[in-house]
């Protein structure tokens, strides 16, 4: 490697024509790109004209026009059913589609909310130095993070179904306020009467009022160091103003219970359909087994992002006089938040896609009902999947975007 | 001092050690700190709402604790049958409530093997031992190990797609398509040797150099279609194996087929994406960005499906490959974005410095990145990549869904079995197969852990 040892213009002067060009960057670089644009436009249009081949070889064309047909696939009444009033051969394909979003929306807000109680719970029992309490949690994540999720879905399906009374009977989740059995769990329902919508309103205003007193209260405390009970105000507003006009109004919301039925033939015996609220056990076993799974991933993150926070601050707040509880809430946490949010955003965004997995149990949500039955039906691949990629997509990059400004919130303001 | 010496008053040998206050030492005080403690503070009115829910939270965790435990080995050891000897199948497990072993021994075959045939399993045997040997080798440091890395990354794959698939020779045409197979490689060697040989002339040395990606994909062209025909005619004339099509396969040998080779591949293809996202070139980078991103905002059931429907339609018609090569396509596709990001980590980790110095070294991009850069950035992201391939290794199952059958497909399939259908059947394969995905998953974490520590101390 004599070249080396040569000074940069010798070696250029050395060689003309092709040699210089390979020895410049940038053409180099610009070489290797065309290639690389040659390369992506060459295989897109050996795609694009091979799935023309194929469609018209199959008689199928290519068009969004699907979405108008009636569908009369019947589907598992959920949430997304109920919001959109489905019913097998009234609604359209779209509808279908609409519903399959909302089941899949549905169950990861449901699936983030209590993953995260259950973490951070779980994320500070493994902090803990209770020693029942510390072993608890670290058997537990261990556990449950090594091993695969759809196993996990299996079994908590097989464990309803184990511990589920029959069709028929009456079996009691909650006494007095859930019942459960094999069918599904079933509830009260409320059923909204005129005049509700000042109770709505004076939640509004009970809101908005908690987020003025706990502003009004942070300036007076940076302005006299005087403190205000803020949490006992945010919570007796919030609870104690819509209940009170709740009563004011005339108590404007029936219950409807569900209806067990004793009497009459086998088949018609047990829950009536469509009475009360009711949630399908498909849905509780995903629920369970998202949670669960997602929860051991999120108290990792919690007791890392604890743990990063170096010692001296614990210590400092403890030289200030601050007793634990409050040096936790004022000086730890917020610091050990802005580790955690980033991963905990990717393992919200982890929950919502594996709630797709829902597929190998016929819970309803976009890829099962969608990209499975819908597809089966109208045997669209191509549209189908590249809408199905296109919403979780949008899913995606929503909740980044919404995390990302929530973490620019909390991120540390250096000099 | 020594005027003291042999007064009375001076002590000559130390005093006796005292033992430890009994408050401090043994199970009391070992109870008292690690349990009781929390609860035991009822100063204030606030400290013993908290010590009292502290006690509730304590004996309900130790609860559920001991029953867990309790209703685990109640399960798997005191109600369980174990032996099925007169064959009585699914009756040998009905009088028992706890977990049915006949029926995993029944099917431990095929939980490991799928439908693979009986008279060639010592083929899927050779594989693994060769895979645990290896892996062995790599990860307790024993000498070598650079080469052994070279081997299970290139000649590996081959020789073990050989041994599973098999390759026979017997049928009229075969040798002669592999023969006439062998003049493409031959080309190729030949402008590879001639790349090389240029190489070590003065005059071109560095023109290779900066051309180094193009040479790489030539090599890597060469080692798949000179070595593929060349070890499988020396493996089949040695051994004339049968062809083992892959629908037959199953169980834990898909499982690692499909992970191993998820992982094999998406590493360096990652390597590519990662160094493609920071490239300067625009196409370049916007292409990577964009590949990785969509891939990471989607769940891996859509690949996969995008893999087993959508992919065939882009294909020339006619054109079908393996349903299980597809499976892997989509496997790879979705590793290698996880995988650019971590190695991104990696890259971003490494200090500007030693970009600057291997530059002032006058180093090629490609010398740069072989000599300084990705060894560093690969090391210090070993755990990550262990941690992604722990991730790949559960999501494996996904590929049920398009109906492979791999250990939980299999485990799915066999509990459809009448002649052993019980109420605890479900439950013992369960278990039995959970148990094998966490002892995987589970030695793969400690050792990214271990890992992780041993490349802590080393920057301190």
């Amino acid at each position: 490697m004599s070249s080396i040892s040569d000074s940069d213009d010798a070696v250029r002067s050395e060689r003309s024509g092709l040699a210089a060009l390979v020895f410049d960057a940038k053409a180099r670089s610009l070489f290797f790109q065309v290639i690389l644009a040659v390369l992506i436009i060459l295989a897109a249009s050996i795609a694009v004209r091979n799935a023309g081949a194929n469609l018209t070889e199959q008689g199928r064309e290519f068009g969004f026009d699907f979405f108008d047909r009636p569908s009369d696939i019947q589907i598992l009444t959920t949430f997304g059913t109920w919001l959109l009033d489905y019913e097998a051969g009234q609604n359209t394909v779209w509808d279908v589609f609409l519903l399959s979003i909302a089941n899949t929306l549905i169950i990861s807000v449901a699936g983030v909310i209590f993953a995260t109680l259950w973490g951070f719970l779980l994320g500070i029992f493994r902090l803990s130095h209770n020693f029942v309490l510390n072993s608890f949690a670290t058997i537990y994540i261990e556990l449950l993070r090594n091993v695969p999720l759809l196993l996990q879905i299996f079994f908590w399906t097989a464990v309803l179904r184990l511990v589920a009374p029959g069709p028929r009977e009456e079996g009691w989740l909650i006494p007095g306020l859930l019942n459960f059995n094999s069918k599904g769990i079933y509830g009260p329902y409320p059923l909204v009467e005129e005049g509700f919508s000042y109770t709505l309103i004076a939640f509004v205003i009970a809101c908005v009022a908690a987020w003025g007193f706990a502003r009004w209260a942070r300036r007076n405390q940076d302005r006299t160091g005087k403190q205000s009970p803020v949490g006992l105000v945010t919570v007796a507003l919030l609870i104690g103003l819509p209940t009170l006009v709740f009563l004011v109004t005339g108590r404007p919301m029936a219950i409807e219970w569900p209806n067990f039925v004793t009497e009459g033939p086998i088949l018609r015996r047990g829950f009536e359909n469509g009475i009360g609220s009711y949630i399908a056990p498909e849905f509780f076993a995903l629920f369970l087994a998202l949670t669960t799974y997602t929860a051991a991933f999120i108290a990792e993150i919690v007791r890392a992002g604890i743990q990063a926070v170096p010692k001296g601050q614990s210590e400092a707040a403890g030289a200030l006089g601050l007793p634990p509880g409050l040096a936790m809430r004022k000086v730890i946490l917020p610091q050990a938040f802005r580790v955690i949010i980033p991963p905990l955003t990717s393992q919200y965004l982890n929950l919502t896609k594996n709630s797709s997995l829902a597929a190998a149990i016929g819970y309803p949500e976009l890829v099962a009902v969608f990209a499975g039955t819908t597809l089966n039906q109208v045997g669209r691949a191509i549209e189908i999947i590249a809408i199905v990629i296109l919403v979780y997509l949008t899913i995606s990059l929503l909740t980044s975007a919404f995390m990302n400004w929530f973490n620019n919130r909390v991120k540390l303001v250096e000099r | 001092m020594t005027t003291h010496h042999n007064a009375a008053f001076v002590r000559t040998e130390d005093a006796p050690l005292m033992e430890a206050p009994s408050s401090q030492i043994g199970l009391r005080a070992w109870l008292w700190k690690n349990i009781f403690a929390s609860m035991a503070d009822y100063a204030t009115p606030g400290k013993a709402v908290i010590s009292l829910l502290m006690t509730v939270i304590t004996i309900f965790t130790a609860y559920a604790l001991i029953w867990m435990t309790w209703t685990l080995l109640d399960f798997a050891l005191f109600s369980a049958t174990f032996f099925d000897p007169e064959g009585l199948k699914r009756d040998a497990c009905l009088d028992e409530a706890g977990a049915c072993w006949p029926y995993v021994k029944a099917k431990w075959y095929q939980f490991m093997y799928g439908f693979y045939p009986p008279e060639e399993v010592w083929r899927v045997n050779v594989c693994m031992g060769m895979l645990a040997i290896g892996i062995a080798w790599l990860v307790f440091p024993l000498p070598h190990r650079g080469k052994v890395a070279l081997f299970m990354l290139f000649a590996y794959p081959v020789i073990a797609f050989v041994l599973l698939n098999g390759m026979p020779i017997e049928h009229e045409g075969d040798i002669g398509q592999v023969v006439s197979g062998v003049w493409f490689p031959l080309i190729l060697a030949g402008i590879a040797f001639a790349g090389w040989w240029l190489a070590r002339s003065d005059r071109y040395g560095d023109v290779v150099n900066a051309m180094a990606p193009a040479l790489l994909m030539a090599a890597i062209v060469l080692g798949i279609f000179a070595g593929l025909p060349l070890v499988t005619m020396a493996l089949d004339l040695a051994l004339g194996t049968e062809v083992v099509e892959t629908n037959k396969w199953g169980g834990l040998t898909i499982t690692l087929v499909v992970a191993i080779f998820g992982i094999v591949i998406s590493l360096p293809v990652g390597m590519l994406l990662a160094l493609g996202r920071q490239s300067n070139a625009p196409i370049i980078r916007y292409s990577s960005i964009i590949f990785i991103e969509v891939v990471r905002g989607i769940p891996l059931i859509s690949v996969l499906f995008f893999a087993s429907a959508m992919l065939p339609y882009f294909l020339e018609p006619g054109v079908d490959f393996n349903k299980l090569l597809r499976a892997m396509i989509g496997v790879v596709l979705f590793a290698s974005a996880y995988m650019a990001e971590v190695i991104r980590g990696g890259l971003q980790a490494i200090p500007k410095g030693q970009y600057e110095g291997g530059m002032s070294l006058g180093l090629s991009f490609w010398q740069q990145m072989r000599l300084i850069i990705l060894p560093q950035a690969l090391t210090t992201v070993i755990p990550g990549i262990v941690n992604t391939f722990i991730g790949l290794f559960k999501d494996t199952t996904l590929v049920l869904i398009i109906s492979i059958f791999d250990l939980l497909g299999i485990l799915s399939a066999t509990l459809k079995d009448p002649e052993w259908s019980t109420p605890t059947t479900a439950y013992t394969g369960y278990l039995v197969i959970a148990l094998i995905y966490w002892i995987f998953c589970f030695s793969m974490s400690r050792y990214s852990v271990y890992m992780e520590n041993k490349l802590d101390r080393s920057h301190r």
